[in-house]
């Protein structure tokens, strides 16, 4: 199964590559991981999207626990949480099919950040869902380039943990 | 007063109580050495490789409870640790290893013996550092004792920049540790700690299968105490080996792939397994999905990933052995009213039946000498006073079945890694720790060549080690494979060509003695152990064939052992064909 797990770690060289040897070592899963400073500097905040069975997802939290950077993993699937990825899309539609891009991208609340003579780069933030939807719909216009950021996940207030 | 960071560096040992640091020299420390030169309180023990310095440290460290330190240059001076560290790390042995490395503002650079070591030991040492800041010196240097020595033990490596070694700075010792993502569990968990004293009431076929961990947090006693009140028979992994007397009448010796028929049959029919302080190495279990199928299972360890990492745990308690155990040992004491002697009448009857039926056993011989033979000779004549390490292979499996111990630290062997030319460098570190003790490193003719330089170290620093070569002319455990599961295809295992240990000896300055038949064996022993007062090598010309038994097949349950009479047998059949 599907897990997003967020870690607070301290923000020293080198705590990238632990977490991410970590899972290579010991052949666990990465599909995606992003990383950014906390309010206070000292800290990183990492999320991070793996899959296995129970044991596995046991492990991984264990192991993670166990690094002397990492102060704190929450495995927010077993939470009520928000998760969001952002995802950038050029997309190189025909001239006739350039106002339905357009159009899909309000309806999703996307914005066009950059545009050309034949490309709209745009932006679109989300769940998973959304992203995937949106990209399906992308793919007929003709998609040059996609970056995503990959997942960040925060537990919602007021549900018990 | 401003000081500079090799100053720092030999004061902050000097406040860890440091006394010894194993090393080699190179350029980018030679800041530190010149420190040393004339430095009253600490000895640095020059090796002749670094794998060598770090062995020894660690020898030192697992026959003293305390921390080893390493100290090399950058390059391929801490590349040669690798294999050390790495061997450290699977056993849970604390060590602080310092490197030097290239100037901080060449890194990254490929400048001249430069390797990025704390990339190549991120998954090998407990924890790392770069230190690239004098000021944050005295802080790594406390950090990294503490974090080597607490919780699961590990070695820690610390990387240092020739410029910080001569940078300056005040030195403040820091009185604390302040940790936030580290902060290991020593206290079990009260209620699960109540739930397994209730599953070892309960039980009919309990045993405890103790480990590494035992002997680290020093639980030897509280062992006893729970295994002697409730009679339970104790079977100890090669890492547990004298964390309970194998002269006790509970003891049922080591289990798994080389442990004894009645370890593994305990095992494999109990209803209850109390595993302390151990991992479930597939060496001991065997194919996992059959392990202890009946048996309910209390797992208590230190290291949260240790548990259901490899067999399922009925009841989990992550904490110190030793602490888990007096908390144990009281509750079984004050809640339950067993007849424990009683109730265990026929379950010890069972085992001690299963005693007689497969004893350890080996065909003697007055021909050849047997090496298990001179294994038990040693143990006679020592009456089990010696601090055993080992090397890698038959060797090391014949120096655990056929030498009783009985005292926590006096077996010292790689387990988890299995790294040949470990047991020499590391007798080194012990018989410093203890120089009145007899070290006796029961080595093969493979493992002894892979660090035979360290000859110049015990010599010179006039330790007595004793090396017992079971000279058979093959790396023979990997030849008992290719024998028993590869058709007899001898693939590389022939050594062809070893050297006259007696005269390599003597060649360093050390004493060499041989022995070809069994009649000199015991001469020999005596003469080496007892009369020469300094290193010795004692060679002795062993039977080639002889083969490591019981033996569960990798892969298999552990109650599926060959044994020395099934090889008989099908010998027997193969001449019978040939006849025919
Ligand atoms: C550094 C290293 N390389 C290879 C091995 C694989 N290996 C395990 S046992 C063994 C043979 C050891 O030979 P020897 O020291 O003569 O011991 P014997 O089994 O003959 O007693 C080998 C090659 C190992 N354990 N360590
Ligand atoms: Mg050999």
């Amino acid at each position: 199964m599907r897990h997003t797990i967020t870690l607070l770690v301290e923000n020293r060289f080198g705590v990238l590559s632990r977490i991410s040897g970590l899972f290579s070592g010991r052949g666990y899963n990465i599909e995606s991981l992003s990383v950014g400073e906390e309010i206070d500097p000292r800290y990183s905040q990492m999320t991070i999207v793996t899959s296995g069975d129970d044991l596995i997802i046991e492990q991984i939290n264990k192991q993670l626990n166990k690094l002397v950077d990492v102060i704190k993993v929450t495995d927010v699937t077993e939470f009520e949480h928000v998760e969001r990825e952002m995802v950038l899309i050029k997309v190189t539609p025909r001239p006739e099919r350039k106002a339905e891009v357009l159009n899909l991208a309000e309806i999703f609340r996307g914005r066009v950040v950059d545009s050309s003579e034949s490309t709209y780069t745009i932006e679109i933030t989300g769940d998973e869902k959304k992203i995937e939807a949106f990209i399906g719909l992308m793919k007929p216009m003709g998609i040059k380039d996609l970056v995503r950021t990959g997942k960040v996940a925060i537990l919602r207030e007021g549900f018990k943990k | 007063m401003k000081l500079t960071g090799s100053e720092i560096l030999i004061e902050s040992l000097k406040k860890e109580g440091v006394k010894h640091i194993f090393g080699y020299p190179g350029g980018v420390v030679l800041n530190i050495f010149d420190f040393l030169y004339d430095d009253k309180d600490i000895k640095l023990i020059l090796t002749r490789h670094e794998q060598g310095a770090v062995h020894a440290a660690d020898g030192y460290a697992r026959a003293t409870g305390k921390p080893g330190v390493v100290l090399v240059t950058s390059g391929p001076g801490a590349t040669n640790t690798v294999t050390g560290i790495a061997t450290a790390s699977m056993d849970s042995v604390p060590l602080v290893v310092i490197t030097g490395q290239v100037p901080t503002m060449l890194i990254g650079n490929d400048a001249f013996q430069e390797a990025d070591i704390v990339g190549i030991t991120r998954p090998c040492t407990k924890h790392n550092y770069l230190v690239k800041d004098v000021k944050d010196l005295a802080v790594v240097i406390k950090e990294a004792f503490h974090i080597a020595m607490s919780g699961r033990p590990g070695p820690v490596l610390i990387d240092l920049p020739k410029d910080v070694t001569a940078g300056k700075t005040d030195f403040v010792w820091p009185e604390k540790v302040h940790l936030e993502g580290y902060k290991p569990r020593y206290e079990g968990n009260k209620w699960m700690i109540t739930q397994a004293a209730h599953l070892i009431e309960k039980s009919k076929k309990p045993v405890i299968v103790a480990g590494g961990g035992v002997i680290i947090s020093g639980a030897h006693k509280e062992l006893r105490e729970l295994a002697e009140l409730t009679q339970i028979p104790v079977t100890t992994t090669l890492m547990g080996i004298g964390c309970f007397p194998e002269t006790n009448r509970l003891s049922l010796g080591m289990p798994g792939m080389h442990g004894t028929y009645y370890a593994n049959k305990s095992i494999q029919d109990s209803d209850l397994l109390i595993a302390l302080g151990m991992r479930f190495d597939d060496r001991v279990t065997g194919k996992t999905d059959s392990f202890a199928p009946n048996a309910s299972i209390i797992h208590i360890d230190i290291d949260p990933t240790s548990i259901r990492k490899n067999v399922r745990v009925d009841i989990p308690i992550v904490g110190d052995v030793r602490k888990v155990l007096t908390a144990l040992n009281k509750t079984i004491k004050t809640e339950a009213k067993t007849q424990w002697a009683q109730i265990r009448k026929a379950w010890l009857k069972q085992i001690d039946a299963w005693k007689r039926e497969r004893p350890l056993t080996y065909t003697p011989s007055d021909e050849v000498i047997k090496p298990q033979a001179v294994v038990e000779k040693i143990y006679e004549l020592t009456k089990g006073e010696a601090i055993i390490t080992t090397e890698v292979g038959q060797n090391q499996m014949w120096a655990a079945q056929f030498y009783k111990y009985d005292k926590p630290r006096t077996f010292i062997s790689s387990g988890g890694l299995g790294t040949m030319g470990f047991g020499f460098p590391a007798a080194i570190g012990v018989q410093l720790a203890f120089p009145e003790k007899l070290v006796i490193d029961i080595a093969g003719d493979g493992s002894i060549q892979m660090n035979i330089q360290e000859l110049a170290t015990a010599v010179l620093n006039r330790l007595p080690v004793k090396v017992v070569i079971l000279n058979n002319g093959y790396l023979g455990m990997v030849r008992q494979w290719q024998e028993l599961f590869y058709g007899e295809r001898y693939s590389h295992t022939s050594l062809d060509v070893v050297p006259d240990f007696v005269k390599v000896a003597e060649a360093y300055g050390a004493a060499g003695l041989k022995a070809t038949k069994p009649s000199e064996v015991e001469d020999v022993l005596r003469e080496g152990l007892f009369k020469i007062k300094k290193t010795v090598f004692m060679d002795f010309v062993v039977d080639w064939k002889e083969k490591v038994y019981p033996m569960v097949p990798a892969g298999a349950p552990i109650d599926h052992m060959l044994f020395e009479e099934q090889e008989a047998r099908q010998e027997k059949k193969r001449r019978l064909k040939v006849v025919k």
